[in-house]
C-alpha cells in the first residue's frame, strides 16, 4: 500500500465528496440556515447583549459541533445510499485513502460553515475582530475543523455501516469532541477579545488544537479500516 | 476440484448475527464458468456471493477465492473479484462519467480503459453525461457493470442483475454477461429466473437451506 | 464439532475466586472500621472527610476498569488468534468501570455538598470523570450492537482504543480550563486534605480492598459473558440443524 496511492486515493474521494456537495447543495441549502437559525436561538434564550457578546465564542462553537453532526451525517449517507461504501471496500481501496479523502471534504465543509458563524457573530452578537484576531481565527478554524472532521470520519463510518445506528454518533463523538470545543472556544475569545482577552493568548491554544488534530487524525487513519470492515 | 479452481468452498457456515445463513455448503466453481445460482428467498444466495466477494466473515468451514484463504484473510481476495449486489454502488448526484472516472481514479485505471469498459456496456456519450439519479435501473446497472469492468475483476458475482429491468434490458445484461466470460472472467449470477437462466449458463446450481445442490445443466 | 472459541473458562467457583471474595468481605469490614471509627476527623471539614475512603478507591478503580479495558482490547487486536475472551474482559472491565464511575461522581459529588454546600463546582476531575463515564456509556452501546461475536469484539477494540486514548486529552484540557478560573485557595474537598499515618494507611489500604472487589466482579461478569456467548454459540448448532432440515436435496 503504497503512500501516493493513498494520497490519490484521498484526492478521488475528497474531489468526489466536494463535488457532489457542490450539486446537491445540502450544505448550502440545510446546514448553514440551520447554524444561522441556532445563532439566533441563542440569541432568544440568552437574551441579554451583554452576555452574548461575551459568550460568543462558545456560541460559535456550540453551533459548529451541532452542525458537524449533521454535516457527518450527509457525508456518510451518500455512501451508503447505493451502498457505495461497500462497494470501495470491495475493490480492495486503501481505507486510509478513504478515511483522509473523507476527512478532507468535511474539513472544508466545516471551515466554510465555521466562516457563516462568525461573521453571524460579528453582525448579531456584535463581536470586534482586529487584523490580529482575524489571523488567530482563521487559524483557528481550520485547526479545529481538522480535529473535528478526524473524530467525525471514524465515528460517522461506524455509525452508518447498519440501519438504526444514526443515533450513536452524538453520544460517541460529542465527549470525545470536548478537548477540541474547549481548545477552540478559549483561542476565539483571544480572537474576539472578549473579557479583555488578548490575541497573543490565543496561540498556545492553537498549538493545542493542532495536537489534538494529530492524535486524532493519526488515530482514525488506523482504525477506520477495520472499524468500518465487517 | 483443481488447485487452479476459482472458487473452493468447503462446509462453510456463514452467520448473520446467530442465524446461519450459509449451513455448511460445499462448492467449487472452475474457470471460465458462467454459473446461474438459484434458490428461495433466504435460501443464502446473496451470502453465498457475498462471502465469494470476501465480504462477510466465515463462521466454520474453508473457502478458497481465486486462491486467497477467505476465511483468515478477506482483503486480499477483493481486488480481483467484482461484486454487484442490488445496490448499484454509485453516488447519485454524480454523472454516469463522473461515477466511472472516480473509480477508475481510485483503482488507477487509465482513461483508455474506461472509454473500453464504457463502450463494451452500451454507454452513450448522453448517456455518460446525465446524472445518475436520472438514469433509468438498466442504465445505471449497466453503469455498475462498465465500474467492474475497469477494475478489472476477473471473477464477477451478480446478485439478481436483472431484477428491475425490462425485457430488453435483461437480454442485454445476458449479451454482456457471455461477453464478459468470452473475455475471460468467471461469472457467478444469482437469479430468480428459471427460463431465462436455462439458456445463459454453462451449468445452474441451486441454494436451499444455506446448502448447495447441483441441479445440472453441465454443458 | 465444535468450534475452539466456544470454550468456557473455568467456573469462578474456584478456590482462588472465594478466597478473593473472602478477603475483600473481610477487607471492607476492616476499611469501614477505620474509615468510620479510627481514623481523626479533619481538621477544617469534620467527620465529612470520611467520604474519602470511598471516594478515592472508587475513582481509582474506574480507572484502573478501563486502562484494563484497553490493554485487554489491544490484546485482542494483536494476538493471531483473536482470543474472544480478551474481548469480554474488556467487556465486563467497562461495565464494572461505568458502574464505578457512577458512584465516582455520586460520593464526590455529596462531599462537595456536605464540606461546601454544593453538589457540583467543575472540579477538574470529576468534570473529566462525567465525561469519561459518557463516553464508556457509548462504548457499552457499541458492545450491543449486534453481529457475529468476532465482528462485536473488533469493534468494541478498536473504540476502546480511542476511548482511553481520551482520557488524557480530555483530563489536560479540563485542567487547563480550570486553572484559567481562579480557584479558591481553600482546602478543596477532592484532594488536600491533609492526612497523618492512619489516614494515608487507611486510604491506601481502602484503594487495596476495592482492586480486590473490583477483580472479583469482573471475573464473575466475565463467567457470565462467557455464559451468554455460548449460548448464543448452541443456538447457533440448532439453528444448523433446523436450517438443514428446512433443506430437501434432491
Amino acid at each position: 500500500m503504497s503512500a501516493s496511492r493513498i494520497v490519490g486515493v484521498a484526492r478521488a474521494v475528497a474531489s468526489k465528496d466536494l463535488r457532489i456537495e457542490w450539486r446537491s447543495r445540502v450544505m448550502t441549502n440545510q446546514v448553514l440556515p440551520f447554524a444561522a437559525i441556532v445563532m439566533v436561538l441563542f440569541a432568544f434564550a440568552l437574551d441579554n447583549d451583554g452576555i452574548l457578546q461575551r459568550v460568543a465564542p462558545g456560541l460559535v462553537w456550540m453551533a459548529t459541533l451541532f452542525a458537524s453532526l449533521v454535516v457527518v451525517q450527509r457525508s456518510f449517507a451518500v455512501e451508503s445510499a447505493d451502498s457505495a461504501i461497500d462497494a470501495l471496500r470491495l475493490a480492495g481501496v486503501p481505507s486510509q485513502g478513504v478515511y483522509l479523502g473523507k476527512v478532507a471534504a468535511l474539513v472544508v465543509q466545516l471551515v466554510v460553515c465555521e466562516a457563516v458563524l462568525a461573521a453571524l457573530a460579528l453582525i448579531l452578537y456584535r463581536v470586534n475582530v482586529d487584523r490580529h484576531g482575524a489571523v488567530l481565527l482563521v487559524t483557528t478554524c481550520i485547526l479545529g475543523s481538522l480535529g473535528i472532521a478526524a473524530l467525525a470520519a471514524v465515528y460517522g463510518g461506524l455509525s452508518v455501516a447498519d440501519r438504526g445506528r444514526e443515533t450513536l454518533l452524538p453520544l460517541l463523538l460529542l465527549p470525545a469532541l470536548a478537548p477540541v470545543l474547549i481548545g477552540a472556544t478559549r483561542a476565539t475569545e483571544s480572537a474576539f477579545g472578549s473579557d479583555g482577552a488578548r490575541a497573543a493568548e490565543g496561540w498556545p491554544w492553537v498549538g493545542l488544537l493542532a495536537v489534538f488534530g494529530a492524535i486524532f487524525l493519526f488515530g482514525g487513519t488506523l482504525g477506520f479500516g477495520p472499524l468500518t470492515d465487517e | 476440484m483443481s488447485e487452479t479452481s476459482v472458487v473452493d468452498v468447503r462446509d462453510a457456515v456463514v452467520l448473520l448475527g446467530s442465524f446461519p445463513a450459509l449451513a455448511e455448503a460445499t462448492l467449487t466453481i472452475e474457470r471460465g464458468e458462467l454459473v446461474v445460482v438459484q434458490g428461495a428467498n433466504g435460501a443464502g444466495k446473496t451470502t453465498l456471493l457475498r462471502l465469494c466477494a470476501g465480504l462477510v466473515p466465515l463462521a466454520r468451514g474453508t473457502a478458497r477465492v481465486m486462491g486467497h484463504d477467505v476465511g483468515s484473510n478477506r482483503a486480499a481476495v477483493r481486488a480481483n473479484v467484482g461484486f454487484l449486489g442490488h445496490a448499484n454502488g454509485l453516488y447519485a448526484d454524480l454523472t454516469a462519467g463522473e461515477n466511472l472516472s472516480f473509480w477508475s481514479d481510485v483503482v488507477g485505471a487509465s482513461r483508455t480503459e474506461v472509454a473500453a469498459a464504457a463502450h463494451r456496456m452500451g454507454l452513450s456519450e448522453r448517456l455518460l453525461s446525465t446524472q445518475v439519479g436520472r438514469l433509468s435501473a438498466g442504465q445505471k446497472r449497466r453503469t455498475a457493470l462498465a465500474v467492474m469492468a475497469v477494475r478489472r475483476a476477473t471473477l464477477w458475482l451478480l446478485d439478481e442483475p436483472h431484477a428491475g429491468l425490462d425485457a430488453p434490458g435483461r437480454d442485454e445484461i445476458d449479451t454482456l454477461l457471455r461477453d464478459a466470460v468470452a473475455a475471460g472472467a468467471t461469472v457467478v449470477v444469482a437469479s430468480h429466473e428459471l427460463e431465462r437462466s436455462a439458456s445463459l449458463a454453462t451449468r445452474r446450481i441451486e441454494v436451499v437451506g444455506g446448502r448447495i445442490v447441483e441441479s445440472g445443466g453441465h454443458s | 464439532m465444535s468450534n475452539a472459541q466456544t470454550s468456557v473458562p473455568p467456573p469462578t467457583r474456584t478456590a482462588t475466586t472465594r478466597n478473593l471474595g473472602l478477603i475483600a468481605i473481610l477487607g471492607s469490614v476492616v476499611l469501614a472500621l477505620l474509615g468510620l471509627f479510627f481514623t481523626a476527623e479533619d481538621v477544617v471539614q469534620g467527620s465529612s472527610v470520611r467520604i474519602m475512603y470511598v471516594h478515592v478507591p472508587t475513582a481509582w478503580v474506574a480507572y484502573l476498569a478501563f486502562v484494563f479495558t484497553a490493554v485487554c482490547s489491544a490484546g485482542y487486536l494483536r494476538g493471531k488468534k483473536h482470543s474472544l475472551n480478551l474481548d469480554r474482559l474488556a467487556g465486563a472491565s467497562a461495565e464494572v468501570g461505568v458502574i464505578f464511575m457512577g458512584l465516582t461522581l455520586v460520593t464526590g459529588s455529596l462531599w462537595g455538598r456536605l464540606s461546601w454546600g454544593t453538589y457540583w463546582d467543575w472540579d477538574p476531575r470529576l468534570t473529566t470523570t462525567v465525561f469519561l463515564f459518557v463516553t464508556y456509556v457509548g462504548y457499552l452501546a457499541v458492545r450491543g450492537l449486534g453481529g457475529t461475536q468476532q465482528q462485536r469484539a473488533k469493534r468494541s477494540a478498536i473504540v476502546a482504543l480511542f476511548a482511553v486514548i481520551e482520557i488524557p486529552l480530555v483530563h489536560f484540557s479540563v485542567l487547563l480550563w480550570r486553572s484559567l478560573h481562579q480557584e479558591a485557595t481553600v482546602l478543596r474537598p477532592n484532594g488536600d486534605v491533609r492526612m497523618d499515618g492512619l489516614m494515608l494507611f487507611s486510604l491506601v489500604f481502602g484503594v487495596a480492598v476495592f482492586t480486590v472487589i473490583f477483580a472479583w466482579l469482573v471475573l464473575h461478569r466475565n463467567r457470565v459473558l462467557a455464559l451468554v456467548d455460548a449460548v448464543e454459540m448452541r443456538g447457533i448448532d440448532a439453528a444448523l440443524a433446523a436450517r438443514h432440515a428446512e433443506g430437501v436435496p434432491t
